[in-house]
Formats: structure tokens, C-alpha cells, sequence
């Protein structure tokens, strides 16, 4: 589990994934200073906010599509275990196989399984959003199966030289880092040797290595972004066809998807599919859409398993408010106009995912006892952006405030008490009465004024220096409206 | 307990009294486009033309009596030698042909094969306008997935009317049993707009062929 910190114990997901995960500020640290990583997460959040306005904005009638989306989803959410079953028969019945996975460990363990039962001592996977949370590829690797990612952006990452891939690598940039890409394609075994660093050339590299490993797979691992329960057809939406190829090509599928993928009936899809590829790249729709049910005869795997898995999505969908951040189609939206994430990137906010949607399922899943997962709802402006480009209608800003009251209710009750909660409790005292808030104004705006220097204070101090830390304080005037009002003339009868 | 009692159970729990609430699902939204988008059928097939080509795909036009004269004319421009087609293509799509030697899919033409080709030729099941998608099902004119995926060049032959003007005409017409591909241009890798670059998987070269019948 995480290094001493306790997490929330409402799900025992003793997976290998829990990495000891620092507070979220600490954890910005690594990414605030990285200046590339900054221009990247900068120019990408700008290009994906102009594409999905004009994608969204194009269609008249974008508002009726979310507010079915929101119903839709909601739908699912509050009959989850009869759509479940539903699924399962469905799958069933078109020669699929489903298995279900309490915890990232048993999903795991499920997944290797199944990958060891073919003989198979390699595997590809292709859109797995699931594979950080799972620890997929440590499973995998543990039990002697070579795994071959063949998102591009993982491809780069790993050639890097990273052995546990970023929470989401970011795409590589083809234009800008031509150099270091030529250094990292030269690695792979089948490349070229007079490798040129023009960008198509090095996008046709990379492609024509993933491509060998897709079209000579036998076993692959694929993510769904929605099953439709009445049908059992499973839907992938992707940019660059690996899915496309995953589903294809293969004896055996393996496909891992989370318990909230669900989705009720065929035509529900008909709003879906015009949200998601909007919200998530911009685009009218995605270049690659699969949707498979079952096996078919001559086309495709011959053998098919679903992993449903909860790991904690239960445990959201029991907090009442909490409940609604399940809607979530992982568009990213929310995390492309949010102005920390810019910044940050998603590495800050763990494995389960980043920007507001991640700080806001994070806390709900783990609990807020842990520093860390307690930081995470205060990763926000609450400027809202998120709520108004949410193609499900998450308030995702009101679950922030409310997880910021869960964890201001589970330490009310520590033995010792927090500095805030000091704090607050003698304003409140202080604050209770008019001569002792007029004393403190006094005293306290004579004490700032001797901090101050030139009309600012730069440097609070004790605890209170953590505010100016970022920022400074103007210095309080001499006399405040108490005392001016107080000492105005009472000029009789004028209105 | 098993897993799958264990999380139905949680599942139920975490639901309480609220288990089981029907949402009423608002269908406000469009079926069809507008008439201001297309007024007749002559739009529609404009603005999938006009959507298919903001892909990075070729789009032409034809008739239904030049059909073959355009496929032939498409593949000699690709300089195609030899092309994959499903077994069930139509016979007269290719009755043109000059130096290009179609290999019919019996179902079991191997990878080795179908990656030595220069392109493949397919119909659809139904094209989107307003995305500017082409959607194949597997059914008559198509073959299976993998012939479609592997070669680097895909001529598809777009029948007007099999063009339906939103997603949801498309997903009304189409059966969620069968495996469907939903093709909007050929792949794209990396980041959005200055990082995008060809590559991912799947034909980097989408000709459409519009057959106004």
C-alpha cells in the first residue's frame, strides 16, 4: 500500500500499483520546473480548447446532446448492477467471456492469466487507459510476458528509458523534437540505420515498427470506452488505429474496461459518439471507431474476454454527490481548460488519471485521510471552466467544495488539531463578539503596519507565511471604516 | 464470494434506496440535419464530400454507368499492381482494369500476402455527412477487417445513397452485431494540430469514390 499513509480503507485494493505519492504541490514541483514539459502541456491545452469550441460550437444543438449524455450516464449509474448482468448475458451469448475484478491486483492477476492459458509469451496492448491503474505491465512482465505498448507515445516513453510509463505520456512532437525522437526511433531493433530526422520519416519509423508488432500478435489487451449493455458490442474510439488493429488482428482478445463503461442500449450510442470525439480531440470523429460483439466467425479473434473492473468505482458511485463524476466519458476536456493542469501536466495528480476529474475520483476511490489524497481537491481555482465544456454535465467544481468539507470533517476530530482548524476556531472566538473583533482589527492592523515596507508585507509570520509565500499583502491603512465611521461628523437633518 | 457477487453487492449498497430510479432520457437533440444545412440530397452528398476531404482523404465523383473507369483510373494513378477486393465485391466495380491483378479474399489469403499488395478496394454500409465517416460492417462488398487494415492504400466505393446526414441516422441503420470499423480519414499520431503527423495503423492513403446512382 502507500508508504505509511493509510487510504481510506473503503476499498482494500492492496495492488502494486499505490506508488507513496507525495502532496500534490510537492508533486507539481518535478513538473513546474520542467520548461519543455510546460511550452508542451501549454500549446497542447490551446490547440485541444480552439478544436473542441469549434467542434462543439458547430453543432446547433450541443446543449440538448449534453444534457441527454448527463441523463444517459446518470441512467446507468443508478441501475449499474441490472446493466452489469445485462452485459454479461449479452457478451455471453455472442461468444464472449467475462470476468470480473474486484481490485487492480486481481485484474491483474485475471489478465495474465489469460495471457498465460494461451502459451503465448507475448502480448501488445493498444488503448488501455486501465494499465497504469492495474499495474498491467509489472504483472505482466512478472510473469514472464513481454509486453509490447504500441501507443506511440508510450513507445517513445519507454524508449526513453522510463520503466514505468507516465501516468499519460504526452505525444511526442514530431516538428519540435526531432533530434531527441531520431536518438530514441535509432533505438528500436528494426529501424533503419541511416535513420533521417525529418518528421515523416520518424512518424513512418515508428509506425512500421508498431505495425510488424500488431500484424504478428497473437494475444492483444485492448480498453473500451463504452459497452452497450443490451447488445454486449464493445465501442473504441482512437486517433491512431492501434485499437483498430488490436481488435483485428489476434487470436485472442483481452479487452479491460471499468465497471462505469456501461453504457444501457445500442442508440444511446448516437449521443456518445457525438460528444466524446468533440470533447476529447476536437474532432467531428475520431479517425478510428471499433465496435465489436462477441466473436464473429472468419473475422477477427476468435476468442474474446471482458474484465469488468470495480477497483474503487463502487466506492464512488456510494458517495451520494460523488456519484455523478461515474458520468465521466474520459473526454479530458475538464483537464485542457483547467489552469492547473496546464501547468502541472498529470503526473501530480497520481495513477488513476489527472486534471479536475482525476482530483475529484482520486480522493472519492482512496479517502481523504492521506496528505496526499486530502491535496487534492485544493488543486483548483474553482474557476468553473471545467463544468461549462463537461459533455456529461459533471459540477465538477461543487464536488471539489464538497471533498474540501470531507476533508475538513475528518480532521475536526484529530487529537491534535490541525493549524487551520486553530485558526478557524479563534476567529471564530474572535469574531463572536464586536469588542474582541474591534480589538484584534486594532492590534492587528498596528502589528502589519510595522511588517510592512513601502505599503506591501512581503513575509507573514510564523504559519501565516505560507499565504505570502506566492503573493505579497498590501499593508492596512491607519484608520479602518470602523473608525472612520465612528468619527464622521452627524450632519442632522441632511439625507 | 465470488468477484462478481462481490461487486454487484457493493454495487447495490453503494445505491442504497436510490437503486433502481428510471432517468428519463431528453432526446431534444437532432436526428436529421437542418434545413438550412441540406436541403436536399444534393447537400448532403456535398457536405460529406466536402467533410471526407478535411480528413486528408481523395474524394471523386462518378457515375454509376463510369464506376469501373473511375476505380481503374483511381488505381492506375497509385500506379496499384496488384489489390485485394472481397470475395463478394461486385464483378462489374473492377471490369476495367488494366495491369492491375485483383486478389479476391477467400478468407484465406494470409497476412504475408495482403502485406505485399498495394491497396485494396471496398464498398461501405453507410457514409455520415456530418462527420465525414465512412462505416464498414463486414457485409456484402467489404470482406473482413483485416483486409482493410492492412494494405497502405483504400479505395472505398460510397453508393449516395448510402450517405445519411448525422450519427444518429448512422447508428439506426447499422447492427451492433456485426463488427463495425468507423473510418474518418486515415490515422493520425502524436499531439493535436503542430504535433499531429501521419502514422498509427491502418491505410495512410483514403480514397473515397461517391457513386451518385
Amino acid at each position: 500500500m502507500t508508504g505509511g499513509s493509510s487510504a481510506g480503507g473503503r476499498d482494500s485494493s492492496a495492488g502494486p500499483v499505490p506508488l507513496p505519492m507525495p502532496k500534490f504541490a510537492a508533486a507539481a514541483r518535478t513538473a513546474l520546473a520542467d520548461t519543455g514539459l510546460r511550452r508542451d502541456l501549454r500549446a497542447d491545452a490551446a490547440a485541444l480548447r480552439r478544436r473542441r469550441e469549434a467542434a462543439a460550437g458547430e453543432l446547433g444543438d450541443w446543449q440538448e446532446l449534453r444534457e441527454a449524455g448527463r441523463a444517459i450516464r446518470d441512467e446507468t449509474l443508478l441501475n449499474l448492477d441490472a446493466y452489469l448482468e445485462r452485459l454479461e448475458k449479452s457478451v455471453t451469448e455472442a461468444g464472449g467471456a467475462v470476468h470480473w475484478a474486484a481490485d487492480a491486483a486481481e485484474a491483474a492477476r485475471l489478465v495474465t492469466g489469460l495471457v498465460r492459458a494461451t502459451g503465448q509469451g507475448e502480448v501488445v496492448t493498444a488503448a488501455v487507459p486501465a494499465a497504469r491503474e492495474i499495474g498491467l505491465h509489472d504483472a505482466l512482465a512478472e510473469a514472464g510476458v513481454t509486453v509490447h505498448p504500441t501507443d506511440l507515445a508510450e513507445l517513445v516513453a519507454r524508449l526513453g528509458g522510463g520503466r514505468r510509463p507516465a501516468a499519460r505520456p504526452a505525444p511526442p512532437a514530431f516538428h519540435r523534437d526531432r533530434a531527441r525522437l531520431r536518438e530514441l526511433l535509432a533505438r528500436l531493433p528494426d529501424a533503419p540505420p541511416d535513420l533521417p530526422d525529418d518528421p515523416a520519416a520518424l512518424a513512418a519509423a515508428a509506425r512500421d515498427h508498431l505495425r510488424r508488432r500488431l500484424l504478428s500478435a497473437r494475444v492483444a489487451v485492448c480498453g473500451a470506452d463504452f459497452m452497450v449493455a443490451d447488445t454486449g458490442t464493445l465501442v473504441l474510439l482512437e486517433s491512431e488505429g492501434n485499437g483498430r488493429a488490436a481488435v483485428t488482428v489476434p487470436d485472442t482478445l483481452i479487452c479491460v474496461a471499468g465497471i462505469d463503461a456501461v453504457v444501457p442500449t445500442w442508440s444511446d450510442l448516437e449521443v456518445l459518439l457525438q460528444l466524446l470525439p468533440r470533447s476529447a480531440t476536437g474532432d467531428r470523429m475520431s479517425p478510428a471507431v471499433s465496435t465489436w460483439t462477441g466473436v464473429t466467425p472468419g473475422d477477427g479473434p476468435r476468442e474474446l474476454h471482458l474484465v469488468l473492473l470495480d477497483n474503487g468505482r463502487t466506492a464512488v458511485l456510494a458517495d451520494e454527490a460523488g456519484r455523478a463524476a461515474l458520468r465521466c466519458v474520459r473526454c479530458s476536456a475538464c483537464a485542457h481548460v483547467c489552469p492547473v493542469y496546464e501547468r502541472t501536466g498529470d503526473e501530480p495528480y497520481g495513477p488513476r488519471g489527472g486534471g479536475p476529474i482525476g482530483a475529484v475520483v482520486t480522493p472519492l476511490v482512496e479517502g481523504v485521510e492521506s496528505a496526499a489524497h486530502a491535496s487534492l481537491p485544493y488543486a483548483s481555482t474553482l474557476c468553473g471552466a471545467c463544468a461549462d465544456v463537461c459533455p456529461v454535465k459533471i459540477d465538477i467544481p461543487g464536488l471539489l467544495v464538497h471533498l474540501r468539507g470531507a476533508v475538513v470533517e475528518s480532521r475536526r476530530r484529530r487529537p491534535v488539531p490541525t493549524p487551520e482548524l486553530v485558526m478557524m476556531r479563534s476567529a471564530a472566538w474572535t469574531m463572536g463578539e464586536q469588542g474582541r473583533y474591534e480589538a484584534a482589527l486594532r492590534s492587528g492592523a498596528r502589528w502589519a503596519r510595522l511588517l510592512s515596507r513601502g505599503g506591501r508585507i512581503r513575509r507573514l509570520p510564523g504559519l501565516l507565511g505560507k499565504w505570502t509565500e506566492a503573493r505579497d499583502l498590501p499593508a492596512p491603512p491607519a484608520g479602518g471604516f470602523r473608525g472612520w465611521w465612528r468619527a464622521r461628523p452627524r450632519s442632522g437633518g441632511a439625507r | 464470494m465470488s468477484s462478481r457477487e462481490r461487486i454487484l453487492r457493493r454495487v447495490r449498497d453503494a445505491l442504497g434506496e436510490a437503486r433502481g430510479t428510471g432517468v428519463d432520457v431528453p432526446r431534444g437533440y437532432r436526428r436529421r440535419l437542418t434545413a438550412a444545412e441540406a436541403a436536399t440530397r444534393a447537400d448532403v452528398v456535398a457536405m460529406f464530400t466536402e467533410r471526407v476531404a478535411a480528413r486528408r482523404a481523395t474524394v471523386r465523383h462518378a457515375g454509376a454507368d463510369d464506376l469501373a473507369t473511375s476505380v481503374a483510373a483511381a488505381l492506375w494513378a497509385r500506379a496499384a499492381r496488384r489489390i485485394a477486393a472481397p470475395a463478394d465485391l461486385p464483378f462489374g466495380w473492377l471490369s476495367e482494369l488494366d495491369g492491375v491483378h485483383a486478389v479476391a479474399d477467400t478468407g484465406l489469403t494470409d497476412l504475408e500476402t495482403l502485406q505485399g499488395l498495394d491497396g485494396v478496394v471496398t464498398g461501405c454500409a453507410v457514409a455520415i455527412a456530418q462527420t465525414g465517416t465512412i462505416v464498414l460492417d463486414g457485409g456484402r462488398a467489404q470482406g473482413r477487417r483485416l483486409l482493410s487494415l492492412v494494405p497502405d492504400y483504400h479505395l472505398c466505393v460510397v453508393h449516395a445513397d448510402q450517405i445519411v446526414g448525422t450519427v444518429p441516422e448512422a447508428v439506426a441503420r447499422l447492427r451492433p452485431e456485426r463488427p463495425l470499423t468507423w473510418i474518418s480519414g486515415p490515422p493520425v499520431a502524436g499531439g493535436p494540430e503542430a504535433r499531429r503527423a501521419e502514422g498509427g495503423q491502418g491505410p495512410r492513403s483514403l480514397e473515397v469514390l461517391i457513386v451518385e446512382d
